[in-house]
């Protein structure tokens, strides 16, 4: 049957969805078995998070594997680059969700626990001793006395190597177009070090938090913004970083052409998206 | 993309496989849509039994037959089977059946990922009924789930959050598939404003989805922490805030409601004008006031908070915002009638259905006017008259226009004709119990009549027993419409291609039923 570009590309039945579905419920089921303190719940767990990866692997490696046999028209690329553009819109909005808690949290709940507005009753009759502004962990002091991570050392270091990292896939970007394979793989094994150098910095802070800061997940308001926002995003930066990999192995191995690359660009726009939410993060998490 | 052939990229002819591997690794939009329309009637059946049994228990004043406990857990998980398992996936599957049929396309747009996106969805439920084996019971504290009453849930309270993860997961990826699809594979000349309204309808949908459920997502993540990573988002205590957690939810909430019937508005938009045999009436203002109610659902979400003590400023901004929504909603109806207007009319079950929905959904609209007055609604809230009110826009509205569009379409995907005698008899046993059932439900709640209460005091005690025999022949009557779609599948009258002699679209083109992929010829539309 004839594969040319101007023909509908439907794929044939796969088995990968229905394994991806098991893999998934069982990676949830070992989680909830896990935080229900059931013994079984980490193994679970594991399986579950090792039945993804191998889904992965596969389901991702069939697609490579078609689209090198040129099985895949421009219909299909653009249906990828939509797709993904949408998924990362998807993703904006799940950060948007934990933004919005700290703002409300900030510029709403702590201030009227301060007895500010029209809803100073709760101060008056509940916790009219409490008087901490932000950064605070609350009238009730939830999670004992701490201190905040300063902006201008590692935060602010991290900055500045997520921006180069942005430059560095823009320039392997440019090389690839430009046809040199050699710049590509450098620019990107350039981009992956960054990453994975954020990501170390990353967790010389956390520990720096738990152990000398008396900073946790349980501090408060303020722990539980400042680490569900960073922990979720240093997570998208370790997904990120890993498909960085996948795509300088590829890039490697000669896969990618200078007109038909839509996983380096859909991991590039991924790894963009990152460093945008990473810039949020760093003016209304450490700075302001 | 002028001579389009739809290839494969293997040598499988063009048929179905067989088996049950066929529906399990299928990449076609018709199987996927059907399993979504099976799935969602599984659902809407069991959801459908829950609502007896609160029913029951509010036969009489009194408490029965459940335990309070269950009873809660009664409402809360019927409501949601109900809006994730039934009301979503089928206009799921809907869309999967006839936006690439309506578009000239062979297929969706990423055919693999429609599969994952249907496949989770038994995985997610099951795991949401799972809860009532465990220790503590099923979630019972209010489909909303609420802080601090949902962190009291027992042991399945990491399980009901993963089931809504798990949803959410596979509604985003099917709305990403929907807007791809439209936006991608329209044959040449379906240009945007040529589309049938309920692809339109869909494409803004899908947009709400993909912006609203990782909201929830992240809403549900914050109550899961709070519960057992310490977290203090909801917890004054530590700085939190409860009322925060229903901010967020109805950020997510009020854009839900509109997912749950802008593809209804789609599917009327395509009826009335087949049985009224005249084109629709104001197709482009259709479009403008659907994305205008998409805008303004993202700014209206605490008209569902008026009464936790917001600064009076929200109260007003919420107050006008709500009823700015009437306007575009009104220039809907006012098109349906316009449509039918010196129209020849005939009433099969699907215009039946279409015109009952058009009725019954504006008395769903009426009332909700009247809860968007703040003042007003210090005495509705939490009644039985925002019971009726949703239940108006959701039964009678929603899942009218689902069983409006499975009479309409039906005969197109099987190639034979359904019942018609024991169609109409359904629409009219449905229509009269229907309003038996959520008509009294105003009165109740307008007298202070509480909604999630297994008890009332015995003033209710008559309108709650009309309402409930109302209820089970409600609930009975869906049993001739399961009945009356098994039979059309088994065989009937055969179809001819175009169904109704009123009917318009590409879907009209193809035969009955249509071949495996739509159309594997692009065809070219003037
Ligand atoms: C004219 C348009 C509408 C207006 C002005 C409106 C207004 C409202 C208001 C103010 C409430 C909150 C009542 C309270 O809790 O005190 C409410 C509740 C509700 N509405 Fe509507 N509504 C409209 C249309 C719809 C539609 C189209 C749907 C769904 C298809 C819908 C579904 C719901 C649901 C499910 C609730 C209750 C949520 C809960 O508390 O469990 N509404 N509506
Ligand atoms: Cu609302």
């Amino acid at each position: 049957m004839a594969h040319t570009a101007d023909h509908y590309y439907v794929p044939h039945g796969s088995h990968w969805p229905i394994i991806a579905s098991i893999a998934l419920t069982t990676g949830v089921v070992g989680a909830a078995l896990w935080f229900n303190g059931h013994a079984s719940g980490e193994m679970v767990l594991f399986i579950g998070l090792a039945l993804v990866a191998f889904m992965m692997f596969g389901w991702f490696g069939t697609v490579i594997n078609e689209s090198l046999k040129g099985m895949y028209n421009e219909q299909v690329d653009r249906s990828f680059r939509q797709g993904m553009m949408w998924f990362i819109f998807s993703e904006v909005m799940f950060f948007a969700a934990f933004f919005g808690a700290l703002f409300y949290a900030r510029e709403l709940a702590v201030p009227w626990l301060l007895g500010e507005g029209a809803k100073f009753a709760t101060h008056d009759y509940l916790w009219p001793n409490f008087s901490e502004a932000w950064p605070t962990n609350g009238p009730g002091g939830v999670g004992g006395q701490f201190e905040t991570v300063g902006a201008w050392g590692i935060p602010a270091l991290n900055t500045l190597l997520l921006l180069t990292s942005g430059v560095t896939i823009t320039l392997a970007h440019w090389a690839l177009k430009a046809g040199d394979r050699t710049k590509t793989v450098l620019w990107l094994i350039a981009t992956v070090a960054l990453g994975a150098i954020f990501l170390g910095f990353q967790a010389y802070e956390y520990i720096h938090a738990y152990h000398e800061l008396n900073l946790t997940l349980e501090s408060g308001i303020y722990g539980s913004t400042f680490f569900m926002l960073t922990g979720f995003h240093g997570f998208h930066v370790t997904i990120g970083t890993a498909m960085l990999l996948v795509i300088t192995i590829r890039a490697a191995k000669g896969h990618f052409t200078a007109d038909n690359h839509f996983a380096f660009e859909g991991v590039a726009w991924y790894w963009h998206f990152v460093d945008v939410v990473w810039l949020g993060l760093f003016i209304f998490v450490y700075v302001l | 993309m002028t001579t389009a052939t739809a290839t494969h990229d293997d040598h499988h002819d063009h048929g179905p496989a067989k088996g049950l591997m066929r529906w399990i690794t299928t990449t076609n939009h018709k199987d996927i849509g059907t399993l979504y329309l099976l799935f969602a009637l599984i659902m809407f059946f069991i959801g459908g039994a829950m609502a007896m049994v609160i029913r029951a228990e509010l036969f009489q004043p009194g408490m029965q037959i459940v335990d309070p406990q269950f009873f809660n857990s009664m409402t809360t998980v019927h409501a949601l089977l109900m809006i994730f398992g039934a009301v979503m996936p089928a206009f799921t599957g809907l869309a999967n059946w006839l936006i690439p049929m309506q578009i000239g396309a062979p297929d969706m747009a990423l055919p693999r990922m429609n599969n994952f996106s249907f496949w989770i969805l038994p995985f997610a439920f099951t795991l949401l009924l799972s809860t009532f084996f465990m220790s503590g019971g099923g979630p019972a504290g209010g489909w909303t789930l609420y802080p601090p009453l949902s962190l009291q849930m027992g042991d399945g309270f990491p399980f009901l959050i993963f089931a809504i993860h798990l949803a959410g997961i596979s509604s985003i990826m099917g709305s990403i598939n929907v807007i791809v699809t439209i936006l991608n594979m329209r044959a040449p000349g379906m240009t945007l404003m040529k589309m049938p309204l309920f692809c339109w309808t869909w494409l803004i949908t899908a947009y709400l989805l993909i912006a609203t459920m990782p909201v929830l997502a992240g809403a549900v993540t914050m109550l899961l922490t709070d519960k057992f990573a310490g977290t203090s988002f909801f917890n004054a205590a530590g700085g939190g805030d409860p009322v925060m957690f229903q901010h967020i939810f109805w950020f997510f909430g009020h854009p839900e409601v509109y997912i749950l019937i802008l593809p209804a508005f789609g599917i009327i938009s395509a009826i009335v004008p087949t049985f009224a045999r005249k084109p629709l009436f104001g197709y482009s203002s259709m479009v403008y006031a659907t994305a205008s109610i998409a805008f303004l659902s993202f700014i209206v979400w605490a008209h569902h908070m008026f009464t936790v003590g917001m600064p009076v400023t929200g109260e007003l901004f919420f107050m006008y915002a709500t009823m700015m929504i009437a306007v575009p909603t009104g220039v809907k109806v006012f098109n349906w009638v316009s449509t039918m207007w010196k129209g020849s009319m005939t009433f099969e079950t699907p215009m039946l259905f279409a015109v009952g929905f058009i009725m019954m959904f504006t008395i769903g609209g009426f009332s909700g006017l009247m809860l968007a007055i703040a003042p007003a609604d210090f005495q509705y809230h939490d009644t039985y008259f925002v019971v009726a009110h949703f239940h108006y826009v959701l039964v009678t509205g929603a899942i009218y226009s689902i069983m409006a569009a499975t009479y309409y379409w039906l005969p197109k995907w099987t190639g034979n004709m359904y019942d018609e005698r024991l169609g109409k008899i359904h629409f009219w046993i449905s229509t009269i119990s229907v309003n038996l059932l959520f008509f009294p439900q105003h009165f109740l709640g307008l007298a202070g009549m509480p909604r999630r209460i297994p008890d009332y005091s015995v003033q209710f005690a008559d309108w709650n027993m009309v309402s409930s025999i109302g209820g089970f022949i409600f609930g009975a009557s869906q049993l001739l419409f399961a009945y009356n779609v098994y039979k059309t599948v088994k065989g009937g009258k055969k179809a001819t291609d175009k169904v109704w002699e009123g009917a318009d679209g590409l879907e009209w083109t193809l035969s009955s039923p249509p071949p495996y992929h739509s159309f594997t010829e692009a065809p070219v539309v003037k």
